[in-house]
C-alpha cells in the first residue's frame, strides 16, 4: 500500500508566537519549529497501516527549509521517504492554497491513502483534509479514532459528540485522525541514524505544474486585515455561598445572557 | 560537538523523560515499586540496546549515546536511569566484551531489547571497595558444572520479574572468575528488596548461592581474569555514572530556575535576590563543568585512548556536583524541598549514592593518585 502522511512544522506551543507586521503572517523564523502534535499520531497510524498491510510510507511536508527537521523526525519514527515542498512562492499560503499545492504534489507522488492530523496547532482551521479530498476527487474520512483497511475498502470510527460513527469508503481516500487513535512511538536511535540516509525529494513551485496564481499568499482567499494582542483577562466575579449561592450564580449568568 | 544523531537522541530521551516518566515516577518512588511499564517503553525506544551492535539486536550506537540518554533520564529521575545504567553497562556490556559467540547469541538480543534485565554481582557483604580481600563467594568445578556458594550485597536489577542473568564474580582456585548465572537456577535466590534512602523505584537485593550449579560453559571471559574484567567494566561504568550524576545536577537547576521565579518573599520572587541567583549560578556551573568532564572521558574512551584517570575525575566531580546541587536545590525550595512530592526532595535522597556506587569518591581519588604516580 502506498501511504502518504502529511506533516506540518508548527511553532512550539510552549513558546510565544507572533505575527509579522509586514504581511501579517506567522513569523516562523522567530520560533522553534516542532512537528504538529496531531501529525505524530498520523505518522504512527501510517506506520501501523504499513506494518499490517505492507507498502511504503512517504512523508509530505510543505514548509520552509527548516521544516527539514520535522521531516527527519517522521523518518526517524520509521517512514521510508519524504517529499519536501519548499519555495518562497509558497510562503503565506492559507488553507486553500496549501491544499492546492499539496494536492498537486500528491498527484505527482501517487497514493492509496493519505493520512493527516485533524488540525494543526497554529492555524487550527481543520479544513485541510476536506479540501484535499475534494481537490483529489477521493472520499474523505475525518476525525478517525480507528482506521482499518480491508482490501480496497477503508473503515474508520469517526468521533462525534454522541460517540462514534462507522464510516466506510473505497481507496484511494484521505483520512484525518484525532489523538485518541494511538500512542505515537518515540524514535529509536537506530531510527534516528537511519533517517539521515533516507531519501528526501525537494520540490519547488515549478515542479508542481501548478497555476502560480493559486499558490502562496497570491493564491490565498483569506487575508489577515489586522491583528492585536489579546486583552488581559478581566478579574472574575466570585460568588460566595451564604445560602443563596445558587440564586446568585443564576443571576450572574442571566446578566451575561447565558440563561 | 555532538553529532546531529546524538543531539536528536538527547531531544527524544528528554521528551520521553518529561512526558512519560515525570508524571508518574513520584508514586512509584513513594511505594518503592519497580516501574515495569516505563521499562517496557524504554525498551521499545531501544535505550537498553544503545551501545550494542545491530547484529546482537542493539541500536548500533556507542557508549556516548548511552551516557547522553542516562543524563536526560536522570534529569527527571535517577531510579529509572540507574535501572538502564546497571542493565546496560554492568549487565550487557561484559557479555558483549568478554562473551563467547554462543553467550552473546543467547543473552544479548533480549538484554538489548529491554525484555530482559541483566545484573552484575561483584560486591559482597564483607567488601565492595576491597573486592579481592572481601570475596568469600566460591565456584568449584564438579565435572562439567560450576558449583557456586556465597552471597552478594547491594545488587541492582537483581530480583525484578524480568531479570534474566547475573554475572557473578567468584573465587576459582584462589583467582577471581566471572560466571553467568541465569535466574531460576536452583540454589540461586534473591532476598527481598532493601529499604533504601534513595533510588527507591530501582531494584536492589542481596543474592545468595547455595550449591548453585551452572554449566562449565557459563564461564564469562578467561578463567582467573574476572577481576581485570570487572575493573574494565567499572572504568566505563564510571563515565555512565558521571553522566547520570550530571543529569541529577542539571535537574536541580531546571527545578530551581522555575521555582525562584514563582516563589515570593518580601515582595519579590526569590530569584530577585542575588543570594539566590548566585546559588543557582553555582549550580549551573557545576553541572556544566561536570558534563565537560564526562564528555572528555567518553571521547577518549571512544577514540581508544587511555581514559582511566579521566573517568575517575568525571565520576568524582560529577557525583560531587550532584550532591552539592541537590543540597542547594533543596535549600532554595525551603520546606517544600523536604517534601517527597517535589522532585528536588527526591534528588536530595538520590544524590548520596552517586558518591558511593561503582567506586566511592575515595576510590576515585586513589585511582587519580595512582595515575599521577603516587603510591603508598
Ligand atoms: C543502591 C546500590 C546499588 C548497588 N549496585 C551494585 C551492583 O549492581 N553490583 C555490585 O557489585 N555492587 C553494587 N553496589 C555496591 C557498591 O558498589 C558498593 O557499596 C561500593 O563499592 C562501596 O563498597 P562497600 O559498601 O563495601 O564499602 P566499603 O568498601 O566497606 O567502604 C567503606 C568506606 O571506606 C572507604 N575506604 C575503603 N577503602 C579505603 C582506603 N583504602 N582508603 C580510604 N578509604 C577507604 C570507602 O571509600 C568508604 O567510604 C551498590 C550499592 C548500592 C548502595
Amino acid at each position: 500500500m502506498n501511504i502518504v502522511v502529511c506533516v506540518k512544522q508548527v511553532p512550539d506551543t510552549a513558546t510565544e508566537r507572533k505575527l509579522r507586521s509586514d504581511d501579517k503572517t506567522l513569523d516562523r523564523d522567530a520560533v522553534d519549529g516542532v512537528i504538529n502534535e496531531l501529525d505524530e499520531y498520523a505518522v504512527e497510524e501510517a506506520l501501523r497501516l504499513k506494518e499490517a498491510h505492507g507498502g511504503e510510507v512517504t512523508v509530505l511536508t510543505m514548509g520552509p527549509a527548516k521544516a527539514a527537521d520535522t521531516i527527519r523526525k517522521a523518518l526517524a519514527m520509521g517512514a521510508d521517504k519524504a517529499v519536501h515542498l519548499v519555495d518562497d512562492a509558497l510562503a503565506g499560503s492559507d488553507a486553500l492554497s496549501t491544499s492546492y499545492a499539496l494536492a498537486q504534489a500528491l498527484g505527482r507522488v501517487g497514493f492509496d491513502v493519505v493520512v493527516l492530523g485533524s488540525e494543526s496547532t497554529d492555524a487550527r482551521t481543520g479544513v485541510l483534509a476536506a479540501m484535499l479530498a475534494e481537490r483529489l476527487g477521493v472520499p474523505q474520512l475525518s476525525q478517525a479514532r480507528k482506521v482499518e483497511v480491508n482490501g480496497s475498502a477503508v473503515t474508520i470510527e469517526r468521533v462525534t459528540d454522541y460517540g462514534y460513527d462507522r464510516v466506510e469508503a473505497s481507496l484511494p481516500a484521505v483520512v484525518s485522525v484525532v489523538e485518541k487513535i494511538n500512542e505515537p512511538r518515540y524514535p529509536s536511535f537506530k531510527g534516528i541514524m537511519a533517517a539521515k540516509k533516507k531519501p528526501v525529494e525537494t520540490l519547488g513551485a515549478a515542479d508542481l505544474e501548478a497555476d502560480a496564481g493559486q499558490l502562496g499568499l497570491a493564491g490565498a482567499w483569506s487575508e489577515v486585515v489586522d491583528f492585536a494582542v489579546a486583552p488581559p483577562r478581566a478579574a472574575g466575579t466570585v460568588v460566595k455561598d451564604e445560602g443563596d449561592g445558587g440564586a446568585k450564580a443564576a443571576e450572574f449568568l442571566a446578566s451575561k445572557k447565558f440563561i | 560537538m555532538l553529532s546531529d544523531e546524538h543531539l536528536e537522541l538527547r531531544k527524544t530521551v528528554s521528551a520521553f523523560a518529561r512526558e512519560e516518566v515525570a508524571p508518574v515516577i513520584g508514586d512509584f518512588y513513594e511505594r518503592g515499586e519497580f516501574p515495569y511499564e516505563i521499562v517496557r517503553k524504554m525498551g521499545a525506544m531501544g535505550l537498553f540496546g544503545l551501545p550494542i551492535p545491530e547484529e546482537h539486536g542493539g541500536m548500533g550506537g556507542d557508549y556516548f549515546a548511552l551516557c547522553l540518554a542516562l543524563e536526560e533520564l536522570a534529569r527527571v529521575d535517577s531510579s529509572v536511569a540507574i535501572t538502564v545504567e546497571a542493565a546496560v553497562s554492568l549487565g550487557a556490556m561484559p557479555i558483549l566484551r568478554f562473551g563467547t559467540a554462543e553467550q552473546k547469541a543467547e543473552w544479548l538480543p533480549r538484554l538489548a531489547s529491554g525484555e530482559m534485565l541483566g545484573a552484575f554481582g561483584l560486591t559482597e557483604p564483607g567488601g565492595g571497595t576491597d573486592v579481592p580481600g572481601g570475596m568469600r563467594t566460591t565456584a568449584v568445578l564438579d565435572g562439567d558444572e560450576w558449583v557456586i556458594n556465597g552471597s552478594k550485597a547491594f545488587i541492582t536489577n537483581a530480583g525484578t520479574d524480568i531479570t534474566g542473568v547475573v554475572s557473578v564474580a567468584a573465587l576459582t582456585d584462589g583467582l577471581i572468575s566471572t560466571i553467568l548465572v541465569p535466574t531460576g537456577t536452583p540454589g540461586f535466590s534473591a532476598s527481598k528488596k532493601y529499604s533504601k534512602v534513595g533510588w527507591s523505584a530501582s531494584d536492589t537485593r542481596e543474592l545468595s548461592f547455595n550449591d548453585c550449579r551452572v554449566p562449565r560453559a557459563n564461564l564469562l571471559g578467561e578463567f582467573g581474569r574476572g577481576y581485570a574484567q570487572f575493573l574494565q567494566t567499572l572504568d566505563e561504568g564510571r563515565v555512565a555514572i558521571a553522566a547520570l550524576s550530571v543529569g541529577l545536577a542539571q535537574g536541580c537547576v531546571d527545578e530551581c530556575v522555575t521555582y525562584v521565579r514563582e516563589r515570593h518573599a518580601f515582595g519579590h520572587p526569590i530569584g530577585h535576590y542575588q543570594a539566590i541567583q548566585f546559588k543557582v549560578s553555582d549550580m549551573e556551573a557545576r553541572a556544566h563543568t561536570a558534563r565537560l568532564a564526562y564528555y572528555h572521558a567518553a571521547e577518549r574512551m571512544l577514540a581508544g585512548l587511555p581514559f582511566k584517570k579521566e573517568a575517575a575525575i568525571a565520576k568524582l566531580v560529577a557525583s560531587n556536583a550532584a550532591m552539592d546541587n541537590a543540597r542547594d536545590g533543596t535549600q532554595i525550595f525551603g520546606g517544600y524541598g523536604f517534601m517527597n512530592e517535589f522532585p528536588v526532595g527526591r534528588f536530595y535522597r538520590d544524590a548520596k549514592i552517586l558518591e558511593i556506587g561503582e567506586g566511592t569518591s575515595e576510590v576515585q581519588r586513589m585511582l587519580i593518585a595512582r595515575e599521577l604516580g603516587l603510591t603508598a
